[in-house]
């Protein structure tokens, strides 16, 4: 069975400005989406917010995630429940080596602490068959293997940082992944070379909503739907077509759309 | 980290620049105080208190040369006169007259694994200590209070001809070599609790590394504190004798008792030309523990001496590594971390002296304060006249956690000489709530996302630790963490 997440009717505030204004938007495992608008219009809002960060304050309405509304829950309860976020901005951690970070983060997720016994045996047995799967990420990704040594996104080009951040997902497995503009900053190969990577997550049980400004990005991967996101909503929604007709007409004749959206629905 | 300079301080060339004037109080003599201290309170000899004759007592249970008996006198007699510090840190709460000095073998009866308390036997645990160190650690065992329990000499080491012998030890088979060093890179007269060290010292570790001999594994000692209210005085000299190579490492960990105790120890290190000498401190002392250390080297021509000093615990830690740069093209790095939690003032940091041209040294201090903890950077630096050519760089980073911890910086500089390169630089942080919500997005909890970031922050002295050492350091620090969030 496809694991669900339904947005309904979102509002969402940031410092107490209304961003989100009610958006509704339903994902399913095996399915990509795209959301695509102008700057400022409140896609990253939405991808934090689902995230469940705490400046991001859900005022109205409800995320559901495989039939349970996670508003309340912390952003590693979502994580641990399937949720990932490729980050428009992946933020440095000096001194803590990716690969170590990755790994901290793998346990955290199979629900083992950081701290106190472990069995070593297993541990270790762990830790190596981590290391290779690492490799073979960085690999796919085209990051130098050197990448698992340094420390997180530290002194990262931008394009390395979206591949690091590309390389966490494929290591974290989540069941639906928001990427975040990740295709901006790449250059022309990195481009493809990403898509490859998320298309190969593609399966029943993998969705995503990838946030984008350009149509390259979804040469690659196909979307199953389109959604235009102005002011806070879902303006329209419809197949790649939509991407087309969005690169040759920009976004001004869905403006006016916006403004009447409650009353188109 | 949402990091804010705070200071920027580049001179070239410039003359007798001084910050914080008071800090001068430092090298400051104190016998012209006059001060005196009850002594007759008690019986004399290994009871708690300090006099003469328990002075005397310690030399003689130890069997010792007249003049080590007679230096430890004479230390005594400085001890009474110079009075206690009044920069730094709050003593007013030590009493001398409540602390054991020395306690001999025989007064210790034996402790079982059962007498342990839980508390200290779940922190082993946590802390994966194994088996037989806990043991040791916790006071188990066939081992003595006062005396330096654990060294291991590996034989190839014996062959090259490496002394690594407890200072006890080293005072009875090589008497004629500790008497030409002892005391004479801290000399009883430098502070109070010098002086105090040199009377009643006990313990510690003697190294001599011969010219050219590089030891190439770490020689590690551990030392603990065991019974309510022991002083621990130990006492260490390490001679790296030309072109040789050594690295030491003590690592402390400290069983909780309620009554105040006190720790001072004196590290007196010589790096002889072309030597390279690292010295690494792990200490985590219970939170009654003052801990009042005077750690310094000497570095001649070409010799490099790195002090790696990580300070956890305590009540009260007073700590300043400091190396004087007495020949051409020596060099001196110094590393020091502290992390101040509840009732904890870490008041470190580094001294270097620059005593001869084109002399090299660096400071980084990094402090993490929380729960009301302080963090106090206390720093040192002299370009004596014609040290031309000297280098320095100063950087000092502090993480606060919490709006009730603080951090200061009290740096002062001294330069004497005209042709000089200084750098200084001071950061104050704070945790970012982005960086917490990026790594709670990939699955971990808040307080292991802190942990991670606070682990981060402490990596440049972590790197420079074997991998064991390298991991009890960040489980205490995760120990440490716990409890914070929220
Ligand atoms: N933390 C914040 N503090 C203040 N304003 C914010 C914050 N986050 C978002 N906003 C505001 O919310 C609006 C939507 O921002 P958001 O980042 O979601 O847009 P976006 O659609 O992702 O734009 P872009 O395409 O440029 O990435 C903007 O006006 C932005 O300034
Ligand atoms: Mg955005």
């Amino acid at each position: 069975m496809a694991s669900v997440l339904e947005i309904k009717d979102l509002h969402v505030s940031v410092e107490g400005k209304e961003i989100l204004k009610g958006l509704t938007l339903t994902v399913k495992t095996g399915e990509v989406h795209s959301i695509m608008g102008p700057n400022g219009s409140g896609k990253s809002t939405l991808a934090l917010a689902l995230m469940g960060h705490p400046k991001y304050e859900v005022t109205h309405g409800e995320i559901l995630f495989k039939g349970r509304n996670i508003v309340e829950l912390e952003p590693d309860e979502r994580a641990r429940l399937g949720l990932f976020l490729a980050f428009q901005y992946p933020l440095e951690i000096q001194g803590v080596p990716l690969g170590r970070f990755l790994w901290a983060a793998k346990k955290a997720m199979m629900g083992q602490g950081t701290d106190g016994p472990t069995d070593k045996k297993a541990d270790a047995k762990a830790l190596s068959q981590f290391r290779q799967e690492l490799q073979e990420k960085m690999k796919l990704l085209k990051m130098d293997e050197s990448f698992a040594q340094r420390y997180l996104n530290v002194g990262f080009s931008g394009g390395e940082k979206k591949r690091a951040e590309i390389v966490q997902m494929h290591i974290l497995k989540p069941e639906i992944a928001i990427l975040d503009e990740t295709d901006s900053g790449l250059d022309i190969d990195s481009v493809k070379i990403v898509a490859e990577a998320v298309n190969q997550l593609r399966g029943p049980d993998f969705g995503a909503l990838v946030i984008t400004h350009y149509q390259r990005i979804l040469n690659f991967l196909k979307p199953d739907y389109v959604h235009v996101m102005i002011d806070g909503r879902i303006v329209r929604s419809g197949d790649e077509s939509l991407v087309h007709e969005l690169e040759a007409k920009g976004y001004d004749w869905l403006v006016n759309g916006a403004n009447n959206a409650k009353v188109i629905q | 980290m949402m990091t804010k300079k705070i200071e920027e301080v580049r001179h070239l060339g410039e003359k007798k620049r001084s910050v914080e004037k008071e800090q001068a109080v430092y090298d400051r003599d104190y016998s012209r105080y006059a001060f005196s201290y009850p002594t007759d309170k008690y019986k004399y000899v290994l009871k708690p208190g300090l006099s003469r004759e328990v002075v005397e007592e310690i030399s003689a249970i130890k069997n010792e040369p007249t003049w080590m008996r007679e230096f430890r006198l004479q230390a005594y007699e400085i001890f009474l006169k110079k009075p206690m510090p009044t920069w730094g840190g709050d003593l007013s709460q030590i009493n001398f007259d409540t602390i054991t000095y020395y306690a001999t073998p025989t007064d210790k009866s034996a402790r079982s694994w059962d007498d342990v308390p839980e508390e200290v036997k779940k922190t082993f645990d946590r802390l994966g200590i194994p088996e037989a160190e806990r043991k040791f650690l916790a006071g188990v065992g066939a081992q003595y209070d006062s005396e330096v329990l654990y060294h291991s000499i590996r034989e190839d080491l014996a062959k090259k001809g490496v002394i690594f012998l407890s200072m006890d030890d080293g005072l009875r088979e090589y008497p004629e070599l500790v008497r030409e060093y002892f005391g004479t890179v801290v000399p009883p007269t430098d502070n109070k609790f010098a002086a105090l060290n040199s009377a009643v010292w006990s313990g510690g570790s003697f190294i001599y590394v011969p010219k050219g001999v590089q030891v190439e594994i770490p020689l590690q000692a551990y030392f603990r504190i065991n019974a309510p209210q022991m002083g621990q005085f130990e006492r260490t000299l390490i001679i790296a004798d030309e072109g040789s190579r050594v690295h030491y490492i003590e690592g402390c960990t400290a069983p909780i008792y309620s009554k105040e105790s006190l720790h001072s120890a004196v590290v007196e290190l010589i790096a002889k030309r072309g030597a390279h000498l690292r010295y690494t401190t792990l200490q985590n002392w219970s939170n009654d523990v003052y801990n009042l250390v005077t750690k310094r080297a000497v570095a001649y021509e070409d010799a490099t001496v790195e002090w790696v000093d990580a300070n956890i615990g305590s009540r009260l830690t007073m700590k300043y590594p400091s190396v004087y740069m007495l020949g051409q093209g020596a060099r001196a790095d110094i590393l020091s971390v502290a992390f101040a939690g509840k009732g904890q003032h870490q008041d470190t940091g580094g001294k270097a002296i620059h005593a001869a041209p084109y002399t090299t040294s660096t400071i980084v201090s990094k402090s993490v304060s929380k729960d009301g903890g302080r963090a106090t950077y206390r720093g040192h630096l002299v370009v004596a006249k014609g040290a031309h050519h000297a280098k320095s760089n100063v950087r000092c980073d502090a993480l606060i956690l919490d709006e009730r911890s603080r951090s200061d910086t009290y740096p002062y500089i001294e330069i004497d000489e005209d042709q000089v390169t200084i750098g200084h630089e001071a950061t104050v942080g704070k945790v970012g709530d982005d960086q917490i919500f990026y790594l709670m997005s990939r699955g971990l909890s808040e307080s292991e996302a802190l942990s991670m970031i606070v682990l981060g922050f402490m990596e440049p002295f972590t790197k420079t630790l074997p991998m064991e050492y390298a991991i009890e350091f960040n489980r205490l620090i995760q120990l440490e963490m716990e409890g914070s969030v929220g």
